[in-house]
């Protein structure tokens, strides 16, 4: 069929406009950025890969319990024997860097929603947008602002990555009941006061359940990335994918599962209401301790 | 308890909701009705020109329907909700004109809130939640750990500071509520249907719990509510309001005596007039006595007779009320040729204080016919009397259900 509207061509322009004219501000968030990822990575690396399967573990049992914490050591061992340890970690980093400059404006802009009828309608759309358009395609500017490499990985990754966060924060606030705000109001609390006592940690739960999304999305956007070469279990599962090779991409692909499984497991704990048993344990030796 | 000064004043007080303020606002002025203007300006009404005084220590009760304004009214009180026009004026500082940072002030300070919903924080334990007002307004957390704590035992809520709300009843959580405002220890409470989500027994039980404690601290409270039997029973002076306008403001006795408009008729006609209607209310205040010392059998059966009555009070030189004097009596004592009636008086006679009800005095008539002697307390002078008359036309205002219910009541007595 015969094109009659060309946006593509004008979304191309302003693409090469902002490549041609902020090109040293590219570069200079690239080294930034990269410095972060590849500093975090080496911080990860450094350590060995049973004190950090251990450390895991740990976190697992007393926020998500037994089971979750038997799955994390068998899973990360698993991983550890397939040979995927470094990649792992290289994704772990890149989840984690990525995840971090999301929740940073994902969760100001949610609040700012939530407080403003007018900035939520403009957010929304753009929302919608951010999340439907198909994952690949933000790898374009991602590579012509960036070039390839860790940085526009997780450049394409925030972006994916950041709807829920931002929904779910503008959710948790609007959620807070009235009456309490009111109540808060009352007593002559300013709109701050308001914010970090009574609307954010009423919200926590819901805001909680956002940034589990956040991280989820981003590890499905960093297996992608592997395509610019942002390195990682990524880059495996694309190498399976070339070479036809069945048993590196099952292997490749049965890593990033347990990962997202234990990212999941370990982060939906937080959004929950109550503290599981070994936690509870935990808190109740800790204030024995503290009253003695 | 009142001393008589003005603690808040409202004055030509009028809320609009709506884009078209200005106009509403005209046209309120020009007399059209509420539903009028939500046609014309899509504007509601919320408050229409109210006006009134609160004195330092009375319970002031704003009542009406839902949808009355009642709860606007209350709010701008404290600006939650900002009036369209008019003046708040708390200790004659003009709540309306301040800025921003002095009627944060003012809501630290001056005014605590207790709400129909309660508004606790669930997120915090009750001893938190009371300390809330005290650590918005930047206190130490000994300090107000240790204020909040008083205020929990004023509401006798001591034992569940490390509760969290959602694990008390709604009366407990009302009663952290209450501690929360008084933990604040502000001159003035703003009740908004405080007790209203409770079950009838437990609201009894806080209406009583509030007068008890206003009797320790002597706050100024202004009470929102929509049951005029509460209204009756904690409000000092009673403001009842329809459509944003407040029709009639007074005491529960003068509002139920003379209603200024048929709606507040109508309004008061449900209530159970035999609580609240007294002796004081319904005595014949000048009755014709016999003063004993001065008339004799001869002037009693002479009075009597040009007053068409066969039954006489009989006081002594103080006016202190003997007993009543029966005309059959008399006409014994004239038989005897007595000199005095003295010993021909009923003293076993129903006396009461101008305080009691009809509800009180109905079983009083049941077992003779005796009127009934107002007296005060010392020395017992005569006030007037309730004639039995009268006390039953009070009591047919009821209907027949009730009277019939009343009867069986006074039988069993």
């Amino acid at each position: 069929m015969e094109k009659i509207l060309d946006i593509g061509k004008y979304i191309e322009y302003a693409v090469n406009w902002l490549t041609e004219n902020f090109d040293g501000l590219f570069d200079f968030i690239k080294n930034v950025g990269n410095g972060f990822i590849e500093g975090l990575e080496w911080l990860m690396l450094g350590i060995p890969f049973y004190i950090f399967i251990v450390l895991l573990t740990i976190l697992a049992y007393f926020k998500v319990g037994r089971g979750g914490a038997i799955f994390t050591a068998l899973g990360l061992t698993l991983i550890y024997l397939l040979g995927f340890w470094v990649e792992t970690v290289e994704t772990l980093a890149l989840i984690f860097v990525s995840t971090f400059i999301a929740l940073v404006q994902a969760i100001p802009i949610g609040i700012w929603a939530a407080k403003n009828a007018n900035v939520n309608k403009v957010v929304r759309p753009i929302l919608d947008f951010m999340q439907t358009m198909p994952a690949f395609v933000y790898l374009i500017p991602a590579v012509l602002f960036f070039s390839i490499g860790k940085l526009p990985g997780a450049f394409a990754t925030v972006i994916f990555a950041m709807p829920p966060a931002v929904r779910l924060t503008t959710l948790g606030i609007q959620q807070v009941p009235r009456d309490v705000v009111e109540a808060a109001r009352a007593f002559g609390a300013t709109g701050r006061q308001i914010l970090f006592k009574i609307e954010l940690p009423l919200a926590t739960k819901t805001i909680f359940t956002g940034v589990n999304q956040t991280i989820m999305m981003a590890l499905s956007m960093v297996v992608i990335a592997g395509m610019i070469a942002a390195g990682g279990l990524g880059e495996k599962v694309l190498e399976g994918i070339n070479n036809l090779d069945i048993g590196l991409g099952f292997e490749s692909g049965l890593a990033v599962v347990i990962l997202a499984i234990i990212l999941d497991r370990i982060t939906q704990a937080f959004s929950q209401k109550n503290d599981n048993k070994a936690l509870k344990k935990l808190k109740s030796i800790f204030n024995k301790k503290q009253k003695a | 308890m009142s001393t008589d000064t003005i603690k808040i004043e409202v004055k030509n007080l009028t809320v609009i909701f709506g884009k078209n303020k200005h106009q509403a606002l005209k046209m309120l002025e020009q007399g059209y009705s509420k539903a009028e203007i939500l046609e014309k300006t899509k504007c509601t009404v919320g408050v229409n020109n109210a006006s009134f005084q609160i004195k330092t220590g009375e319970v002031f009760v704003i009542m009406g329907l839902s949808g009355s304004g009642k709860s606007t009214l209350l709010r701008c009180l404290n600006r939650l909700i900002e009036p369209t026009r008019g003046d708040v004026i708390v200790n004659n500082v003009n709540i309306t004109k301040q800025s921003n940072e002095a009627l944060l002030d003012t809501r630290r300070t001056e005014m605590s809130m207790v709400f129909q919903k309660f508004g606790l924080l669930p997120h915090r334990t009750v001893l938190e939640n009371v300390a809330f007002g005290l650590e918005i307004r930047g206190e130490s957390k000994e300090l107000r750990l240790k204020k909040a704590q008083e205020a929990l035992e004023t509401v006798g809520l001591e034992g569940f500071e490390s509760q969290k709300p959602s694990q008390l009843s709604g009366g407990m959580q009302q009663r952290v509520g209450l501690a929360r405002a008084l933990a604040n220890n502000p001159e003035v409470l703003l009740m908004d249907e405080a007790f209203s989500a409770l079950d009838p027994l437990i609201k009894s039980d806080m209406q009583d719990e509030l007068l008890d404690i206003q009797d320790k601290l002597h706050k100024t409270i202004v009470f929102i509510t929509h049951d005029l039997d509460e209204a009756i029973k904690i409000g000092d002076r009673i403001a009842i309001m329809k459509d944003g306008f407040i029709e009639q403001i007074g005491t529960a006795e003068e509002i139920l005596k003379n209603p200024a408009s048929d709606y507040v008729e109508a309004f008061v006609e449900k209530v159970d007039r035999k609580t609240i209607i007294t002796a004081g209310t319904l005595m014949n205040q000048k009755p014709t006595v016999v003063q004993l010392e001065r008339e004799g059998p001869e002037m009693v059966i002479r009075k009597m007779n040009k007053l068409s009555i066969e039954v006489l009070p009989v006081v002594n030189r103080h006016r202190v009320f003997m007993g009543f004097i029966w005309l059959q009596k008399v006409l014994e004592a004239k038989k005897l040729n007595k000199p005095t009636i003295e010993e021909f008086i009923t003293t076993e006679c129903p006396r009461v204080y101008t305080e009691y009800t009809v509800e009180e005095m109905l079983p009083l008539i049941t077992n003779t016919k005796s009127p009934i002697a107002v007296i005060d307390k010392d020395p017992g002078k005569l006030l007037g009397v309730v004639s039995q008359i009268s006390l039953v036309t009070e009591a047919t205002r009821f209907d027949k259900q009730e009277i019939v219910e009343l009867k069986e009541q006074a039988k069993e007595q």
